[in-house]
């Protein structure tokens, strides 16, 4: 195996090694923003409901309140954040869609 | 200027903006027809995919039914906003990665299979038609109360405009009709959302009047006060829920998946130009959205106190005008029980059958009411009322001036209208590309590619419509699991397609045909074959037929699951496609291939 090809090989690992880390902190921030998804629809809106009604806030009951409004406010954010932190991630792992680092089109 | 002639003017004219729209935006090519040519700003994209998303059911029907079953109603809330964050985190960034025109496109190469496709062209086709049915019937039912024609003349009326745009200018047509659509709905459902919270209120943001104190000077809240109403007249609490707390999960959940399993709205984000533009496009649209679902239940809530305030314990003669203009369409009536001229309104159904039967010679009793053929019934209360008027009715109720009523007629029809164009594209292009191109006709030319899309798209109008003049009676009812099948076919694939690199086409169809099949053997039998036993104690596990696409959802992923592991891995390309479609960079536009 001559250099050339030894060192082609090589960054070849070296981006598949990136593409996997860049994968890897994505489905970490996936699982806990899913997880905050679950918390406040299927958790506060549906199984903890009852026991939430007993606090009350700005004249709703608590739980009430999170099925009928509140998750849907967290959902918004929960997206927006998820794409501001992506758009962190392509950066740093060089993966993103931005028009420098774009592949020539075919 | 009267209502009815103020709201010819608004619906004509909105007709008017969406043709001109459609004529100015045709589409030259399969990539703009399919596609809109890719380059839609992710703003725009948000919120064509609002309008295309909120159908007549969000505008017309959502706040009416919470209005009637309350806390219960948070299902349709949390299940049809949530899927979002499902579609924005796991799907849509990577079909637009991905880069070709449809969801059996995805299917048919990630899963290396005609059959595969073929199965997904199936699930497609079943889920969008069983929706749009119920898009023509709410163009219907806006068309009879407020135009005054006849139900099927205003089907036809909604058939042709739609006609216009979908087929000349494709995705593209559509896209930029939907961005005016959007605009009129959301206007016409906030303008009489705002005075009615203020009317009850004094404050102008109705989601935060929906917890304010009634300005009635009794110092309670809106919903304190409604609970109290309720609970007076014998109902449940407003705020107290009746179903079980696992057959709301499964509901919740089945709605949820099922709207990040909806092609129509999937294929919306295949438009943007880049990946990042699909994570932020979901965004936007979910905020276009959620003005209108935190607004309905603030609506829902009014409307009730307001309809308990204006028709329990009124004289019939001295009834508002609204509510003989609803009688004669025959989605309000009154049954004199007592012969006291006095409407009562309570819990429990005051006819039987539930829906009235208007004397065919349309005989008015002693107090000018439209007599009924229904018998009464045990309980005491002697009105009926449809839910899907509540949001119509709103304006009316609360005596808001006639250019709001006609307002609200023309955002209804806008949200029908929408819908109906944005399924009956992903009708279309699963026809004429996925059917016709990739696995019929493959040496067709683009051009003729085109014209078969355009063929299939007004084929895909005829028949809406007809399922809108002759509506079959199990349409109104399988709406709703619409999302369920979606949720059991479609969203298992496309999410292993994308996290599983050992899911293949073995696994894949396996499970597609497992949760489409007994999710809707189970609707099936409860709703058709044996409708006699649909109550909890014959649910499986105590979930609803509505809630059942989520263990159709979880039967599709162990299926899938099990039979990949016990087949072969799926081909080395086929793996690094997969890991191509997980990195944003390098996303070519959408293409014909």
């Amino acid at each position: 195996m001559d250099t050339e090809e030894k060192s082609n090989q090589l960054e070849h690992e070296t981006a598949l090694n990136n593409q996997t880390l860049y994968w890897q902190a994505n489905l970490k921030l996936l699982a806990k923003l899913l997880v905050v998804w679950f918390a406040v629809s299927f958790g506060c809106g549906i199984i903890l409901v009852d026991w939430l009604d007993q606090f009350t806030i700005a004249g709703f009951k608590l739980g009430f309140w999170f099925a009928q409004q509140g998750a849907i406010y967290v959902f918004v954010a929960l997206i927006f954040v998820y794409a501001r932190q992506m758009k962190i991630l392509d950066r740093q792992f060089d993966v993103g869609d931005d028009d420098s680092n774009q592949e020539p089109q075919s | 200027m009267s209502t009815q002639v103020l709201t010819y003017l608004f619906v004509g004219a909105s007709f008017a903006l969406y043709i001109g729209i459609a004529i100015w935006s045709r589409a030259g090519s399969t990539k703009d027809f399919y596609v809109a040519g890719g380059g839609v700003h992710p703003l725009v994209n948000g919120m064509a995919t609002a309008a295309d998303w909120m159908s007549a059911a969000s505008f017309i029907s959502m706040a009416g039914i919470i209005s009637f079953i309350g806390r219960d109603g948070s299902v349709y809330l949390l299940g049809w906003t949530g899927g979002y964050v499902l579609l924005a985190l796991l799907l849509a960034p990577y079909l637009r990665k991905f880069g070709r025109f449809t969801v059996p496109d995805f299917i048919g190469e990630r899963y290396y299979s005609q059959a595969a496709r073929i199965v997904a062209v199936v699930c497609l086709i079943f889920v969008s038609f069983t929706y749009v049915a119920g898009q023509m019937r709410g163009v219907g039912i806006v068309f009879s109360r407020f135009l005054e024609v006849d139900v099927n003349t205003g089907v036809i009326i909604g058939m042709a405009v739609v006609f216009m745009y979908a087929v000349l200018g494709g995705m593209k047509g559509i896209t930029y009709t939907q961005v005016a659509q959007y605009c009129v709905l959301i206007f016409a459902y906030m303008v009489p959302a705002i005075f009615i919270s203020i009317m009850i209120t004094g404050n102008p943001i109705p989601q935060l009047g929906f917890g304010a104190e009634v300005t009635d000077g009794s110092g309670l809240s809106v919903l304190q006060k409604l609970d109290g109403v309720l609970l007076d007249l014998g109902f449940s609490a407003y705020t107290a829920g009746s179903k079980s707390t696992i057959d709301v999960f499964a509901i919740t959940a089945a709605l949820m998946f099922g709207t990040a399993g909806l092609p129509h709205v999937l294929v919306r984000f295949f438009t943007v130009p880049k990946v990042s533009d699909a994570r932020l496009s979901a965004g936007y649209a979910l905020v276009f959205i959620a003005i209108l679902y935190t607004t309905a239940p603030a609506v829902a809530s009014f409307a009730r106190l307001n309809l308990v305030d204006t028709v329990h314990n009124t004289a019939y003669d001295e009834a508002p005008e609204w509510f003989g203009n609803w009688e004669n369409t025959g989605l309000i009536a009154w049954h004199d029980k007592n012969d006291d001229g006095v409407m009562q309104y309570g819990a429990g159904a005051a006819l039987s059958p539930a829906k009235p039967i208007f004397d065919v010679d349309g005989t008015r009793g002693s107090h000018g009411e439209r007599l009924l053929n229904n018998k009464s019934t045990e309980s005491a209360n002697e009105v009926y009322i449809d839910r899907d008027i509540m949001v119509l009715a709103n304006p009316e109720i609360a005596g808001l001036p006639g250019w709001v009523i006609a307002l609200v007629a023309a955002g209804g029809v806008a949200a029908a209208l929408s819908t109906a164009a944005g399924l009956l594209l992903v009708i279309s292009s699963a026809i004429s590309h996925d059917l016709l191109k990739q696995t019929l006709l493959p040496r067709i030319t683009e051009k003729q590619e085109l014209l078969y899309a355009r063929l299939a798209a007004a084929v895909a109008v005829c028949i809406a419509g007809l399922f809108g003049i002759y509506p079959p009676a199990f349409v109104a009812q399988v709406v709703a699991f619409a999302f369920g099948l979606a949720a059991a076919s479609l969203f298992p694939a496309l999410l292993l397609g994308i996290f599983s690199k050992r899911a293949n086409k073995e696994g894949a169809i396996s499970g597609m045909l497992a949760g489409l099949v007994s999710t809707f053997a189970y609707i099936a039998y409860f709703k058709f074959v044996a409708p006699e036993l649909n109550s909890a104690e014959y649910w499986l596990w105590g979930i609803s037929p509505e809630g059942i696409g989520a263990i159709g959802m979880l039967l599709n992923f162990v299926i899938a699951m099990t039979i990949s592991h016990l087949t072969a891995k799926p081909p080395a390309t086929v793996q690094a496609l997969v890991d191509n479609i997980r990195i944003p960079g390098g996303a070519k536009a959408a293409e014909n291939h």
